[in-house]
């Protein structure tokens, strides 16, 4: 197939370079974007892909370089201002206002009005024109507050789209999507391309990338390492120009525990609002994957388990003994300790340092009489900074300024300091990078083989494939099928999922 | 500047040289953490320089002192603020806790009055910090609530009278003894906010009221209690805010239940000027210090310079709007 060349780039940077601090996050960025092409960036985490998104889309200008649109020079005050010359972005962190509903989440500012009302009905009409044009479709009068993760990302693609937007920013758009979701994200983003749109895609999924690019930059250290056509490239390639090596497999061997092995975390006929029954056991040294669609009742149940959110019947024992009157606080000092699945909303206090952030959860071993001990703070979190590979290692400065994988490493370091006898992870990997992730995998299984118990939620299917021992699909708040993680098969979990209450 | 240094509580040194000048400039860059203290020095540049008066050592500890009842609420304002609360009854309970003291101290020994009448701030503290948390109420409508309670109270007390303790000399210790030509209301000024500057910087406690102002999510699920940390801080304000209260009726040696009626918008003026963020999860004690004083100062510079006071009250409002719109505009900043 032949592509034509169009004159001039849709969007041209020339030695664009940016500054925080003492953090060079680009330097002097070189690369030019076709119109009607995806464009994917790819690199490790704080590689500087999101900076460079917010170049382009208004949100941040660059100390030094300049760009060019379609030929001319433009310098954008604002994302507004870049909204008028039609590139729109979808960032990492979503932007949803969560009271007014999904309609009007995505005409916001650009109502159907007359005389300064807004017109319902053309407001909905609109709304499900738009949603049958790009092919997904999320309730038009629910609250966007409401919405799963991946419905109100899709608000904000659908808002794009409505604001006639030539160039979509996206990044990690299908990061906290399902499976079946990322497929119609997929569909979405080719038949915005069919339509003559740019879309710059920021990913971790070098899959993903391959199958939807038709150009991918590589950043480094906030370097252009290359840019090239996605059919000139490969997995290895990629992460050898992203991470500067090669990587052995994307999963550690597996090393189950024997069958003598006891029994950490005991739960029985645990029911709560959005779970029904659920009875499982994890025992030291295994991992269990917890999988299923968004939406299956996961993350509710790992939250009454912890007691985040009461539960109406069924026990949890944690080494045999029961656990009764749950509360994150006292489960953690029953030593279990859950990694939660927004880092941004049920993790981190991003205008505090990273050092505050990690030690949250261990303050008291880390002070005396009530006064932090600052030294003994330093050291410890500066060691398990290291161990998790937050970069950059910079403890005091404020959580927020860390990018996306670094903060979710940042929540693994928590997690860790407080040496626990049972690690809930859920999510543990969302907008973690390759690299970043097989240390992660290395982390959990050598947890798993100190003895703990790991109990894991991932929408990655592959993840949990690749990790667990024994698989619980959940649907609909049951667990509906248990798999054995050896020699289960992506069908067999998917099939699980999807299928109504399967006898295994 | 040793307050100051409290601020930053685990700031490790930068490895290179190179990068501890970087931070330095920074720091100096940054709007919100240089914040008020740029304004406060030039402002007492200037009345140093335009009033003769002003800078002498009677004018300077006179402007502490009868900030006395001022800061000492602001300081724990800072804390209920900061875990992501706001008292708006220190007024009231200024008021009550007068009332109290002013009362007993006609029957009893002084020591007794001014113990009860903190004891009684306590309290309503304790009650704003459970009707807050436990009980699910807005913070702003919950103090709101109890502070028309007390009021009433406190009315109710005294059938709308001035106790007057003129003839109870030994009540006027509290706020009267000098210490080193220091009066001992300003001591007792200086301790509180040491204190509570101390605990909300360095101590566990401190560290949990941030958490529970910045994300009260992430810190439940992190293991914080988060209701037990705000019912402290109300307890801590409740007190603090009797405590100006009992000083104040020492001084004076006399009570009313509507004394107090401006003071909890007086505090949360300083507060708020100072730089700590109404949203919570942001703020210090030093900030709020200078916040008070910086009002102060212009109240002062006013009297000294012998302006209309009405400019005063317009300055004072379009302080405050910068104050917030300043705050409102760097949490945009960093989005
Ligand atoms: N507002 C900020 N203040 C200070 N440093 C920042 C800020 N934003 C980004 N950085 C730093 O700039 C670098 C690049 O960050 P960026 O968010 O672009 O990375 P990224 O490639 O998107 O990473 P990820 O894959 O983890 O999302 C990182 O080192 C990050 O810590
Ligand atoms: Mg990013």
């Amino acid at each position: 197939m032949h592509r034509v060349v169009p004159p001039a780039p849709h969007v041209e940077l020339r030695g664009i370079s940016k500054q925080f601090g003492g953090v060079r996050a680009l330097r002097s960025v070189s690369l030019q974007i076709r119109a009607g092409t995806v464009h994917a960036l790819v690199g490790e985490n704080g590689a500087g892909k999101s900076t460079l998104g917010k170049v382009i889309s208004g949100v941040l200008a660059p100390d030094s370089g300049e760009m060019q649109l379609s030929g001319t020079p433009v310098a954008f005050r604002s994302p507004r201002h870049a909204l008028e010359h039609g590139v729109a972005t979808i960032a990492q962190e979503l932007a949803i206002v969560p009271e007014l509903t999904a309609a009007e989440n995505v005409f916001l500012g650009a109502e159907p009005r007359r005389a300064g009302y807004v017109r319902r009905r053309d407001l909905s009409e609109r709304y499900h024109a738009l949603c049958e044009h790009v092919g997904f479709a999320v309730p038009a009068h629910q609250l966007a507050g409401r919405l799963r993760t991946a419905d109100q990302q899709k608000l904000e693609i659908l808002r794009a789209v409505a604001r006639d937007a030539a160039l979509i920013i996206m990044d990690e758009p299908s990061a906290a999507l399902t499976r079946e979701e990322t497929l119609h994200l997929h569909e979405a983003i080719c038949s915005l391309r069919a339509r003559g749109c740019t879309v710059v895609l920021v990913s971790h999924f070098l899959r993903e990338v391959l199958e939807l690019a038709d150009a991918i930059t590589v950043l480094r250290d906030g370097a252009v390492v290359r840019t090239s056509l996605a059919s000139e490239e490969s997995e290895s390639t990629l992460i050898e120009a992203m991470l500067g090596r090669s990587l052995d497999g994307t999963f550690p061997p597996k090393s189950p525990p024997g069958a003598d092995a006891p029994v950490r975390l005991a739960v029985e006929w645990l029911s709560a609002p959005g779970v029904r029954d659920a009875t499982f056991a994890v025992r030291a040294g295994e991992i269990v994957g917890l999988a299923g669609l968004v939406g299956a009742g996961r993350s509710e149940l790992v939250h009454a388990i912890v007691g985040a959110r009461r539960a109406h019947a069924g026990s949890v024992a944690i080494d045999g003994r029961r656990a009764t009157r749950r509360s994150p606080r006292r489960m953690l000092r029953e030593g279990v300790v859950m990694i939660p699945e927004s880092r941004k909303e049920q993790g981190l206090l991003l205008e505090r340092s990273v050092a505050e952030n990690t030690a949250l959860s261990t303050l008291a071993s880390l002070s005396r009489l009530g006064l932090v001990r600052a030294g003994r703070e330093r050291k410890v979190v500066t060691e398990v900074l290291a161990k998790v590979a937050v970069r950059p290692a910079r403890p005091e400065a404020p959580a927020g300024a860390l990018s996306g994988g670094n903060q979710q490493k940042l929540l693994f370091a928590r997690a860790l300091l407080c040496q626990p006898a049972v690690l809930i992870a859920d999510e543990p990997t969302r907008g973690v990078d390759v690299g970043a992730r097989r240390s992660i995998y290395d982390l959990v299984v050598e947890l798993a083989g100190q003895g703990l118990g790991v109990l894991l939620v991932s929408s990655d299917v592959e993840e949990v494939l690749g990790l667990s021992h024994r698989v619980l699909v959940m649907r609909g708040g049951e667990i509906v099928r248990e798999l054995d993680g050896m020699v289960a098969t992506e069908h067999e979990v998917l099939e699980a999922a999807f299928t109504a209450r399967g006898v295994s | 500047m040793s307050l100051i240094d409290l601020q930053e509580p685990a700031s490790p040194v930068p490895s290179r040289r190179l990068g501890l000048a970087r931070s330095r400039l920074r720091g100096l860059v940054d709007v919100r953490r240089g914040g008020i203290l740029l304004p406060f020095v030039a402002l007492f540049i200037a009345l140093s320089a335009t009033s003769g008066p002003f800078l002498t050592k009677a004018n300077l500890l006179n402007i502490v002192d009868q900030q006395a009842s001022t800061l000492i609420p602001a300081a724990a304002a800072t804390l209920v603020l900061v875990s992501g609360g706001i008292d708006l009854s220190i007024g009231a309970v200024y008021g009550l806790a007068g009332v109290t003291a002013a009362h007993l101290a006609l029957v009893t020994n002084p020591v007794i009055a001014w113990v009860a009448g903190v004891g009684v701030g306590l309290l309503v503290g304790l009650v704003n910090g459970f009707v807050a948390t436990v009980a699910r109420i807005n913070a702003l409508i919950a103090t709101l609530a109890t502070s028309y309670v007390v009021s009433g109270i406190s009315s109710l007390a005294t059938g709308g009278n001035i106790i007057t303790d003129f003839n109870r000399h030994s009540f006027n210790d509290l706020a009267g003894t000098s210490l080193f030509t220091v009066r001992t209301s300003t001591w007792v000024t200086l301790v509180v906010v040491v204190v509570l500057a101390f605990l909300l910087a360095r101590s566990t406690l401190g560290r949990y009221m941030y958490a529970a102002g910045g994300n009260a999510e992430a810190a439940r699920l992190a293991g914080v209690r988060v209701h037990k940390v705000q019912i402290i801080a109300f307890a801590l304000s409740g007190t603090a805010a009797a405590l100006g209260g009992v000083i104040d009726t020492s001084r004076v040696l006399s009570a009313q239940s509507s004394s107090g009626a401006d003071l909890a918008f007086t505090v949360l003026a300083g507060v708020v000027v100072g730089g700590t963020s109404i949203l919570g999860g942001v703020g210090s004690v030093w900030r709020s210090v200078v916040g008070v004083l910086f009002i102060a100062l212009i109240g002062n510079g006013f009297d000294l310079l012998g302006l209309d006071p009405l400019y005063e009250q317009i300055s004072l409002g379009v302080l405050l709007i910068l104050a917030v719109g300043l705050d409102a505009w760097t949490r945009l900043r960093r989005a």
